[in-house]
């Protein structure tokens, strides 16, 4: 027989090519019942030990598989009690007493004692990983740590090295690195003194509602609920995370029915959405704030009138109703939404006349702003209508686009001219914020302060530096949000930085999803209370 | 085959051999260069904003970011090739373990797809220049054209949204569902990393079913675009062969087209056509970063990709000595196939 090719041979060459395409075992799946399943870009998480995970994604994990002395109520964001029954201060501002709730095991079975708050905190401070910053504020070193952290009983004593705001140490003992580990636990699993560092990278050995079952950088997580959990049992018995980077296919899966929660969707993926019965849209606000610094180095950001011309050349709210389309709300203040003391008024808009009587005012002829910005979209399209309306005021804007890391650099080097940037709060407190925008201890270029923002840009906050120090020592909760008020009005006039949006979460679910709380600015998310 | 042929095929392939391992040290040293010039310091963008001079130096030390650059290049060296890649920057695990985690489902990935690229590719391709100028000519060349010049992404994102979103014949993006992944995890040792592979070893054929139905979307996809350039090839090198006397002999002398064609002609098509299959494996070994993207696939572009953007060089740069590896070991394996397929090569 001759080998003849016909199209009959080529169209069954065809179907069968797409029949290896299409499997016959293809399924319409739904999630399981019992299943909360949950998309997310997860490819932060760097460690799930509580003393080294500083990420969005480890965090969340963390909340809710740990508890931490104090809590933030997920519902309301207000501080409630959490594994301490009930706390106080001694009246010298600097001893804290702390007394443990009985009857809570963790997820070993162990029960809870206060050395294991003791413990935690130790061993966070002498592991000294990166957010060990924000217990080793209150002068707590590897060396004293011991002394100053101490348990008795069913009481955990804290001291610290000059009295603070109690507010801000209750705040910082919310954080996740605040975290209580459990000490036989770990210790039991502990390889060459490393105090367990390397089991809790991928185990979880807290009270938390959950216990980690399985975690696969880049691939997922899988959390199971425990039964006699001390804030009642999860609603959901399971969680199951799947790392899916990609907002488009994030978008598909749930309108498919294959997970319950996308929570890295795009503008354009929910406005695709928006017809959709089957899946609704929550919108929180989270703690990142966008601004733009000009570095003092450059004197004409001295000029306070060039300064305000700036604030006032800005589209701040053209760009959310535009592009940004609800993923930044307007703020100009540093402090973001949700923080003790934060102000929420935004007196500059938009005008164009105003600011360009102000560029004249300032007598600088012809001003030139080079402005760096990370070549990611949302950012280029920021910085392009800052470059519009920046130059109808006269003030010619030139764009330097470069990758993050490489504009971090420049950044903490003070090489920069004008820079749009981000900056998320390290811990809920408004000194996180309020320490690196307005206090700048040493503006030397020899001080390489690069924690401080104000510094980065060479900028010197004069009486701010104290002032800032003051509020975090203020021992009045009322008088304290006063401080920060008068700072964040401050910053927000006369500094070198134009605070402009507060970012925003929107979380895709299906409709009978409820009760999934972010965590906001201030918070992670919290998992145990979601139903469906 | 006789001694002096032997000795013959082992200094050839002892001069190659010799050859790719230089090719190797010489890709180590240009990537290590290159990771050490960027303008980013790794140590900063790994511990972030806050952190404090002495957690710095710490880590500078412990990553011997301390040392003169010669001495860090041998450590390296020595140290990979007893494959120690280092530890990552960013998340302190060893890097050959990682890679070790990553690597198998790009590998299972890439081998479906080239599989798929070869059993559609190889005969379109034949069948292509059996009749040149003709409809089936004209289909096939548009076909690989169509995978020539469609960006991967909307492919990717097309494909989903058609049979995955609209004709539900395949499962979504990741590597089983939510329920069979949580059964995968406790109930499945995973012996080699291949979903597909360890479910069937161990008799859990629904679970390999499910894996089935995830895979067979993006392998499609890629095997698309393999096939597209092996048909292409195939075809070019098949028209160049059916040209040669010894085939117009053949013809002659009465020979079946068919074995004309399978036979005589697809025995010397066969030795570029390795050369090719090999490339585009290899390539697809690399890991498709945006395909990986599309379909949450846990491959190892994303991994490298991942490292880049953290500018956590270790990473990178095991990433790059296993990608080098690959193309180094099947640029081996072709040189010993034409040895099989072709006596003239010995």
């Amino acid at each position: 027989m001759i080998f003849q090719p016909t199209r009959r041979g080529l169209g069954k060459l065809a179907v069968a090519a797409l029949m290896l395409g299409a499997s016959p075992m293809a399924l319409l799946a739904e999630t399981p019942a019992d299943t909360l399943v949950i998309a997310d870009a997860i490819d932060d998480i760097v460690s799930l030990d509580p003393a080294e995970a500083y990420e969005f994604s480890g965090l969340d994990v963390n909340n809710n598989t740990y508890d931490g002395l104090v809590e933030l109520d997920p519902t309301s964001g207000q501080m409630v009690p959490g594994l301490a029954e009930s706390w106080s201060v001694a009246e010298d501002g600097m001893t804290y007493t702390f007394k443990m709730k009985a009857g809570i095991t963790f997820g070993s079975g162990n029960p809870l004692t206060a050395d294991d708050a003791a413990f935690s905190l130790q061993r966070a401070i002498k592991l000294n990983k990166t957010p060990s910053f924000i217990l080793s504020q209150f002068g707590w070193t590897p060396e004293n740590v011991d002394t100053m952290v101490t348990a008795s009983g069913d009481t955990l004593t804290i001291k610290t090295d000059k009295a603070y705001a109690p507010t801000f140490l209750y705040n910082c003992l919310t954080s996740g690195v605040a975290s209580i580990v459990d000490k036989a636990d770990v210790m039991a699993n502990e390889v060459a003194g490393d105090m367990g560092y390397e089991y809790l990278k991928n185990h979880s050995a807290g009270t938390g509602p959950y216990i980690l079952k399985s975690f696969k950088p880049n691939e997922g997580y899988i959390l199971e609920a425990r039964t006699g959990h001390w804030r009642g049992d999860a609603k959901i018995p399971k969680i199951f995370m799947q790392h899916v980077p990609e907002a488009a296919t994030q978008r598909l899966m749930l309108e498919k029915g294959d997970i319950d929660v996308a929570r890295e969707l795009t503008p354009t993926d929910i406005e695709g959405l928006s017809g959709n019965a089957d899946v609704k849209m929550q919108q929180d606000v989270g703690g990142q704030v966008f601004y733009l610094a000009f570095n003092q180095k450059n004197e004409n950001y001295k000029n306070p009138k060039l300064l305000d011309a700036m604030r006032w050349a800005i589209d701040y709210q053209g760009m959310v109703d535009t592009f940004l389309k609800g993923t930044e709300v307007v703020h100009q203040n540093f402090l973001p939404k949700g923080y003790l003391g934060a102000l929420d008024d935004n007196p500059y808009s938009l005008d164009i006349e105003k600011a360009k009587a102000l560029v004249a005012e300032s007598g600088i002829a012809n001003p030139t702003v080079t402005l760096s910005v990370r070549n990611a979209s949302d950012r280029m399209d920021m910085a392009q209508s800052i470059q519009n309306t920046f130059g109808q005021a006269g003030i010619k804007v030139e764009l330097k686009v470069g990758e993050g890391a490489e504009q971090l650099e420049e950044y903490r080097g003070r090489l920069h001219d004008a820079t749009l940037q981000s900056w998320g709060p390290d811990y809920p407190d408004p000194h996180t914020n309020a320490s690196t925008f307005a206090q700048n201890p040493d503006n030397s270029d020899e001080a390489k302060a690069t924690g401080y923002l104000a510094w980065r840009n060479a900028y010197d906050p004069g009486e701010l530096t104290a002032q800032t120090q003051a509020a975090v020592e203020e021992m009045d909760p009322a008088k304290r949000i006063e401080m920060y008020a008068q700072i964040q009005k401050q910053i927000r006039e006369t500094s070198p930085f134009i605070l402009m949006f507060q970012i925003s979460y929107q979380t895709g679910m299906r409709g009978n999803v409820g009760n999934f709380f972010t965590g906001g600015s201030t918070d992670s998310a919290a998992y145990w209370l979601v139903t469906k | 085959m006789t001694s002096d042929r032997m000795t013959s095929t082992v200094r050839q392939i002892g001069g190659t051999a010799l050859t790719l391992l230089v090719t190797f040290i010489g890709l180590l040293a240009v990537t290590f260069i290159i990771s050490r010039v960027v303008p980013i310091d790794p140590v900063s963008s790994i511990l972030g904003d806050r952190a404090s001079a002495a957690q710095i130096a710490e880590a500078r030390e412990r990553l011997g970011l301390d040392q003169p650059m010669w001495q860090q290049f041998w450590i390296y060296v020595t140290q990979a090739l007893q494959g120690d890649l280092g530890l990552s920057v960013r998340t302190r695990e060893p890097v050959a373990a990682e890679i070790a985690r990553y690597f198998p489902a790009t590998l299972e990935l890439a081998t479906l797809a080239t599989i798929l690229g070869v059993v559609v590719g190889v005969p379109a391709g034949v069948l292509a220049a059996t009749k040149p100028g003709s409809l089936y000519d004209q289909i096939v060349r548009l076909i690989g054209l169509m995978g020539y010049s469609m960006p991967v992404f909307w492919l990717g994102l097309i494909g989903l949204l058609v049979f995955y979103g609209q004709l539900g014949w395949v499962s979504g993006p990741g590597r089983l569902d939510a329920s069979f992944q949580m059964m995968f995890e406790f109930e499945v040792t995973p012996l080699t990393g291949m979903i597909l592979v360890d479910t069937a070893l161990a008799g859990r054929w629904d679970m390999f079913a499910n894996a089935f139905s995830h895979i067979i979307l993006p392998a499609s996809l890629l095997g698309y675009i393999s096939m597209a350039y092996i048909s292409r090839m195939t075809r070019s090198f098949m028209m160049n062969e059916l040209g040669q006397e010894y085939i117009t002999t053949a013809r002659v002398k009465g020979m079946p087209e068919r074995r004309v064609v399978w036979v005589h002609a697809m025995r010397n098509v066969m030795v570029p056509l390795i050369t090719v299959v090999a490339l585009s494996y290899a390539s697809l070994l690399e890991g498709a970063v945006l395909t990986e993207t599309i379909f949450a696939w846990p491959g190892l572009g994303s991994y490298i990709t991942d490292a880049l953007l953290v500018a956590d060089m270790p990473a990178v740069l095991g990433g790059t000595v296993v990608v080098g590896a690959v193309f180094i070991g099947l640029n081996m394996l072709s040189d010993l196939l034409y040895r099989l397929v072709d006596p003239r090569a010995l």
